[in-house]
């Protein structure tokens, strides 16, 4: 296992035994090993001992702060990257929590593989993984391929500029330098060169794939509402069919719902089994909020994202 | 019957399907997503991948299908029944799990008490031609679920890639008819070998370890037990699991339209989702991921062995590959046997 990973990982759940049986919190919430190679999968511990199952690699994939949600009402510790914490700030701004309901674990973030580009590089099925150094190996019944990891991130991990989460309660790992691995956001580079009908082509194109599972939307920390503008049947408005405007207006009104509050962690993406590209869509708003208002999501504690505020100066450039 | 195709051939014998069928088979949308789609040109069958997304009883039962259209002309209601394809329909390429899928949810949609004629007329008109697994993924439990990766039942014929050719078993009377199709040749008795050969590889990789026999006993009697409380944590509430699996065949009706004109659809739904068990009265009878968790699990496992003898898993493993949270049913299914390690009571799952 590559040191600094363990590293982490053993004071992670030092950290998890502490609270747990200082029973300063009711449960932690964090990256268990599981069957599949490639993945991790969310536990949540309530004894010190189940603390040994925590664990910390580059696949720890999922944004923890959905849970939130699901453990309103209990003390909870909980791992969180630097998306995570972002998403976790951002649902303060939105009174989703109580004080000191939260105890915050935050590791600095390593950025994470993207299992989907390993598997598509390698023929077979990927059997077993690891890390070692910067290279992942991954081996099947007649294969063993070792990959630089740095090729084989997500796009929204490559583009993380706040990878050393902010307002936790305990940091673990020295804070990482705050640099791209690459400047921009390949698609968006992609996207903005386009034609708006080109951009319409594929935008239709990838929605087209939409199955309406709505993983997208239960993956997303920030969607909580009660109930989802696609789930309501008065005011009906969108059919729950798959005619070309239902599946598109679904993918317009969820990114946008995103606008100024969107930690720009991918899982929206990575939990589409149909491969949908969605990221170019929120990362987009998020450089265009980024650029209008000087305002990322999760960063400060205390300024209201500015679609929720309202202030006689501000600038109204779209009214022409 | 035993018989081959030549791969030289397999473009050929798709266009003859398609001069004469409708031809469903595997097509790729992006690189690592495919679904079944009705073909127009043989180059479209990709079979590279072993699962589609979505199963093949999106061919029987569409995710999304109109039934009926209305229409008001003058002071009349007008209906207008949905026409069904005249032509026959061939399904290529399914895998036996997906097969043995589509018997199970013919069970529920051609019952004694009711017919679906929408999924029966789809179901008589097509010819299964079904696909061996000489690679089951590590993900696959057909075999523990009562499958196997060369499970013929189901199929009216049966290809198993040798290669450099399909060795095609005509199984049925609808599969019969091709006896005479001009791309099959005899098979030669070395074929016989290889096939025995790959089926015995299969069957090992597959193994038999996954508990699923007698779940249904022991799931009486954990209607309440604390499984539960642990089992729904890390599930977020998605319809992955259920809408790619290909046994799951719940769905919803709607209305789309106005009082002028418009039409019923029914679409798949999930028991995962709020939505489904919400009563018109505002209450819930499944109000947390909890019940809702226990109702997918209990429904495969328990209620549908006790009406049809057979539980409603075949073991393809799209659940596991596609979950967001990394949920694993094979987890869920040891965890209610004795087979349970010692740490899963600390809430592993």
């Amino acid at each position: 296992m590559e040191e600094r990973s363990k590293a982490i990982q053993d004071r992670i759940r030092e950290k998890a035994k502490e609270l747990l049986s200082k029973k300063e919190v009711d449960l932690v919430i964090g990256f268990g090993e599981w069957t599949l190679p490639l993945r991790t999968t969310p536990i949540f511990i309530r004894t010190p001992e189940g603390a040994e199952d925590l664990i910390w690699n580059s696949f720890c994939e999922n944004n923890l702060a959905i849970y939130l949600h699901k453990f309103s009402q209990f003390k909870v510790g909980i791992v969180v990257k630097g998306c995570d914490a972002r998403s976790i700030i951002a649902l303060s701004l939105e009174k989703r929590f109580k004080p000191d309901q939260l105890f915050l674990i935050g590791v600095p973030c390593q950025r994470m593989v993207d299992r989907r580009r390993v598997k598509k590089a390698v023929k077979g099925e990927i059997l077993r993984a690891h890390e070692q150094g910067d290279q992942i190996i991954v081996e099947g019944e007649d294969f063993n391929t070792t990959l630089r990891r740095d090729d084989f991130l997500y796009p929204s991990c490559q583009v993380c500029t706040h990878r050393t989460p902010m307002g936790t309660n305990v940091l673990i790992g020295d804070p990482v330098k705050e640099s791209p691995l690459i400047e921009t956001h390949p698609e968006i580079k992609e996207f903005e060169k386009k034609s708006p009908e080109e951009r319409w082509r594929f935008f239709e194109k990838e929605s087209s794939r939409c199955i309406r599972c709505y993983a997208c939307r239960e993956v997303c920390p920030m969607c909580y509402c009660a109930e989802c503008f696609v789930d309501s049947s008065n005011p009906k408005w969108i059919e729950k069919g798959f005619s070309t405007s239902d599946l598109e207006f679904y993918h317009i009104v969820r990114a946008y719902h995103q606008t100024g509050r969107c930690s720009g962690c991918g899982a929206c993406e990575r939990a589409c089994p149909m491969e949908i590209r969605l990221t170019y869509l929120t990362q987009k708003l998020n450089l265009d909020v980024r650029e209008l208002f000087d305002f990322e999501t999760g960063i400060k504690a205390d300024t209201l994202p500015p679609l929720s505020t309202f202030e006689i100066d501000d600038r109204q450039e779209f009214i022409k | 019957m035993k018989l081959r195709l030549d791969k030289k051939d397999f473009k050929n014998f798709l266009q003859n399907l398609i001069d004469e069928y409708d031809l469903y088979a595997p097509v790729q949308l992006t690189e690592g997503v495919s679904v079944f789609k009705k073909i127009d040109q043989p180059g479209e069958v990709n079979l590279t991948q072993l699962h589609t997304q979505k199963p093949a009883k999106d061919v029987f039962f569409p995710q999304s299908e109109v039934m009926f259209r209305y229409e008001k002309v003058g002071k009349q209601n007008q209906m207008i029944s949905m026409e069904e394809g005249k032509r026959e329909r061939i399904l290529f390429g399914a895998r036996p799990c997906d097969i043995e899928a589509i018997s199970i949810i013919e069970k529920v949609f051609v019952g004694e008490e009711y017919t679906d004629v929408y999924f029966l007329e789809k179901r008589k008109k097509t010819t299964i031609i079904g696909l061996g697994c000489n690679h089951p993924l590590s993900t696959c439990f057909c075999s523990s679920a009562g499958g196997d990766p060369f499970l013929r039942a189901g199929s009216d014929l049966f290809f198993i890639d040798l290669g450099e050719a399909y060795f095609v078993e005509l199984l049925t009377e609808k599969g019969m008819a091709f006896h005479k199709n001009k791309f099959f040749k005899e098979a030669d008795p070395k074929d016989l070998t290889f096939v025995k050969e790959l089926e015995e590889k299969a069957f090992e990789k597959v193994g038999f370890s996954i508990p699923v026999d007698g779940i249904e006993k022991r799931l009486d009697l954990m209607g309440e037990s604390s499984f539960w409380d642990r089992v729904h944590e890390k599930c977020i509430g998605c319809r992955i699991c259920t809408y790619l699996c290909p046994t799951c065949h719940c769905f919803d009706m709607v209305d789309e339209g106005e009082h002028q004109r418009g039409q019923r659809v029914r679409h798949w739904d999930s028991c995962l989702s709020p939505l489904y068990s919400l009563e018109t009265s505002g209450h819930n009878p499944r109000p947390t991921c909890r019940e809702r968790t226990r109702q997918r699990l209990m429904h495969k496992f328990n209620y549908f062995p006790k009406n049809f003898n057979q539980v409603a898993c075949v073991g393809c493993g799209r659940c596991i590959l596609y979950c967001p949270v990394h949920f694993d049913i094979r987890k869920a299914i040891i965890w209610t046997s004795p087979k349970r390690p010692k740490r899963y009571e600390r809430g592993m799952i």
